[in-house]
């Protein structure tokens, strides 16, 4: 597929007929804050509002595959039910490769086994344009995780490599999402190229803010041994059980499902949303029993499902990014998987 | 438009309608329910498995298949315990209900064929293990002996008393019963339910026990076992979660790495000793 170079004045063209043409576009924007430029994904109306020059958004891009709160099915009380599935189409602009890699992931659990239409519909019918991360973000650890930078998963990957963007199209609709919206860009360079590598050769080590003292394949190996560890006790201890670290978590996918009836009485909705394992009764069930009754026992198995759990679901691959955003959402300061994983490797030296 | 090929995959979510065939309060708690799937389709679960049941506006609950599939129909007892399962209490014949499933994996029939069958079951722990003893009752020539335990809290809970009787009454099966507190009109055993296991008279190193009841009941039935020598690879217990999706997604049924609503719920106890939150 064709690697493109797309010039900073053609690049708002681009973005701008893409606004133009295309129902649900959705890019990272800027909200201006005391501390500075906070970043969030939403639905982006004007070129000059992208920007993708940020760190790390609040929440991660997953909301638009799985959104916080969604129909499943309707019904008539006392009658039958239909399925409610959501055939939008939309663009992603500006998700960074570890957020990819989050999505890939989610991509897998959702069709392997009992294949999910709700959220598979969603995906299909989403065009993701990526983007090279061009600055760290105060926790990110991708590096360490090797999802720093990533050959596949987008439609279209934008490298920014200072005057102009490298543009690489993955997938046919990124080829012709591109050919559409920025006829006038030319093939990429050798020297345009080896530019968008040297970005990405930078940010295969530079995002990594804390750093992960084994590969991430040696994280399962680590938990087996490390069930009865300290660490758990130690970190759960000032655990608020706030479920923050699911809900900024690209990977975290555990939702409830809960029913709505019309004012009517007469009809109704099923929806899924978003749940977190950290919270206190989310294995409850009748008679008061919880299953995971202790701070530690939900703490540790948050953990256990990035690093231990999934990977058994996905060949290995480790179910935490290392976005950094858990570091950032928790007060206590508890939730940084490296700090975990770093002790439990000090414990078993 | 919809640029997937999705719309040739079924709606894992989507319930299918059943009919109310029969209803009966058993006890103050237990409703019985006989169903028939409108689409006139037999359920085509096997013993051991469970569906989600979806009440319109109200949610759903998981819920064992109580009835052998060698059976019409099928049936489901339900406790009243909530929203859902309240619900449940208030049908009538003719009523309908969602169904989702069968979920889960079942008693692995062919495993245990040939064997002596030791059902140990506590209060509605009865309700799952039903669908493996009908089922045997049907298939008698494939199995060796069978034992039948059951110990309920006290005298007015008990359940299903004329089905007992049938089963007390077979000269190829050994029932036994128990009741926590002792009742005017109780003259059987009372004590818990491990009290009956001295009486049970075939070698249980030989046989297949499967277990099902309150979490605190597998506690002192493994414990006996043990001290029985029975092997654990010969035991096999019936867990509970929470559930919600029934299908391996939503997380709420996770047991350590194992997902309880596709693994489970009955487990053979060698196959727990690396999850240590199973039991
Ligand atoms: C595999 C399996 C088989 C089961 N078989 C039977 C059966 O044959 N008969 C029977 O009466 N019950 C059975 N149960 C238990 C039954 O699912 C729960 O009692 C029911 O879900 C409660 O729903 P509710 O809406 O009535 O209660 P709610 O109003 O939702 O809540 C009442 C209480 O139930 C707990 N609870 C909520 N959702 C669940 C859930 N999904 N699973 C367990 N507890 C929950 C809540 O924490 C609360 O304490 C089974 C459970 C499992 C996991
Ligand atoms: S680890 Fe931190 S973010 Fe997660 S539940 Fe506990 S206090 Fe909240
Ligand atoms: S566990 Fe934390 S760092 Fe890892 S992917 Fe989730 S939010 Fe990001
Ligand atoms: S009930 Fe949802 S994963 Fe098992």
């Amino acid at each position: 597929m064709s690697m493109k170079k797309i010039s900073k004045t053609g690049f708002g063209e681009f973005i701008t007929h893409i606004i133009n043409t295309d129902g649900n576009v959705y890019g990272v924007q800027a909200k201006t804050e005391a501390k500075g430029d906070r970043f969030a994904f939403g639905p982006l109306t004007s070129a000059d509002d992208l920007r993708l020059d940020y760190d790390v958004t609040l929440s991660p891009p997953k909301k638009y595959l799985l959104p916080p709160k969604e129909t499943l099915v309707k019904y008539e009380v006392g009658g039958g039910y239909e399925s409610s599935i959501c055939k939008c189409k939309s663009i992603l602009i500006g998700v960074h490769p570890y957020d990819l890699v989050a999505i890939k992931q989610m991509d897998e659990l959702f069709s392997q086994d009992e294949y999910d239409t709700h959220y598979m519909t969603r995906r299909r019918n989403t065009t993701i344009i990526a983007c090279d991360v061009a600055k760290a973000s105060p926790n990110v650890f991708a590096s360490s995780m090797g999802t720093a930078t990533v050959t596949d998963g987008y439609d279209i990957l934008l490298t920014d490599i200072g005057g102009a963007y490298v543009a690489h199209a993955a997938t046919e609709k990124g080829e012709a999402l591109l050919t559409e919206a920025a006829p006038s860009a030319g093939d990429a360079t050798e020297a345009d190229i080896a530019a968008r590598k040297a970005v990405q050769d930078k940010n295969d080590t530079g995002l990594n803010q804390h750093e992960l003292k084994c590969g991430p394949a040696d994280i399962p190996g680590l938990l087996e041994k490390g069930y009865d560890s300290p660490v758990w006790e130690e970190k759960a201890a000032t655990c608020y059980s706030c479920g923050s670290c699911n809900l900024t978590c690209p990977t975290c996918y555990c939702f409830d499902v809960q029913d709505d009836v019309a004012w009517s009485l007469k009809e109704g909705a099923r929806h899924r949303a978003w749940d977190g394992c950290l919270l206190e009764n989310f294995a409850n069930v009748a008679g008061d029993h919880n299953f995971r009754k202790k701070r530690e026992a939900r703490y540790r198995h948050r953990l256990y499902r990035k690093g231990s759990y999934i990977p058994k679901k996905l060949g290995g691959e480790i179910a935490c990014v290392g976005c950094g955003r858990c570091v950032g959402a928790c007060l206590p300061d508890i939730a940084n998987p490296v700090a975990v994983y770093n002790q439990l490797l000090e414990e078993t030296k | 438009m919809c640029e997937c090929s999705c719309a040739d995959k079924k709606d894992i979510y989507l319930p299918a309608l059943a009919t109310v065939s029969k209803q009966e309060l058993l006890n103050d708690t237990e409703m019985y329910l006989h169903l028939q799937l409108d689409s006139g389709e037999p359920l085509g679960h096997a013993a051991g498995q469970f569906v989600e049941v979806s009440v319109a506006g109200l949610g759903e609950a998981p819920i064992s298949v109580s009835s052998s599939p060698t059976q019409d129909g099928f049936e489901l007892v339900v406790r009243n315990v909530g929203s859902v399962t309240n619900a449940i209490h208030n049908l009538k014949a003719g009523d309908k209900l969602g169904i989702r499933g069968p979920y889960g994996s079942g008693y692995g029939i062919d495993e245990l064929k040939g064997k002596d069958l030791v059902f140990i079951c506590g209060g509605i722990g009865l309700v799952p293990q039903r669908s493996l003893i009908n089922y045997v009752i049907d298939n008698r020539g494939d199995f060796g002996a069978v034992t039948i335990l059951q110990g309920t809290k006290d005298y007015t809970q008990r359940f299903f008393t004329d089905e007992l009787a049938r089963w007390d009454a077979m000269d190829d099966i050994t029932m036994l019963e128990t009741i926590d507190e002792a009742h005017p009109e109780w003259s059987g055993n009372v004590g818990v339910v491990t009290t009956l296991i001295p009486k049970i008279d075939i070698d249980l190193t030989q046989a297949a026990i499967l277990v099902c009841g309150p979490p605190i009941m597998y506690k002192f039935v493994l414990i006996t076992m043990k001290e029985k020598n029975v092997a654990k690879e010969n035991i096999f217990v019936n867990l509970e979660r929470r559930m919600k999706c029934g299908v391996g997604k939503c997380g709420h049924c996770q047991m350590n790495g194992q997902y309880v609503c596709q693994s489970g719920p009955v487990y053979r106890y060698s196959d727990l000793d690396n999850i240590p939150e199973a039991i």
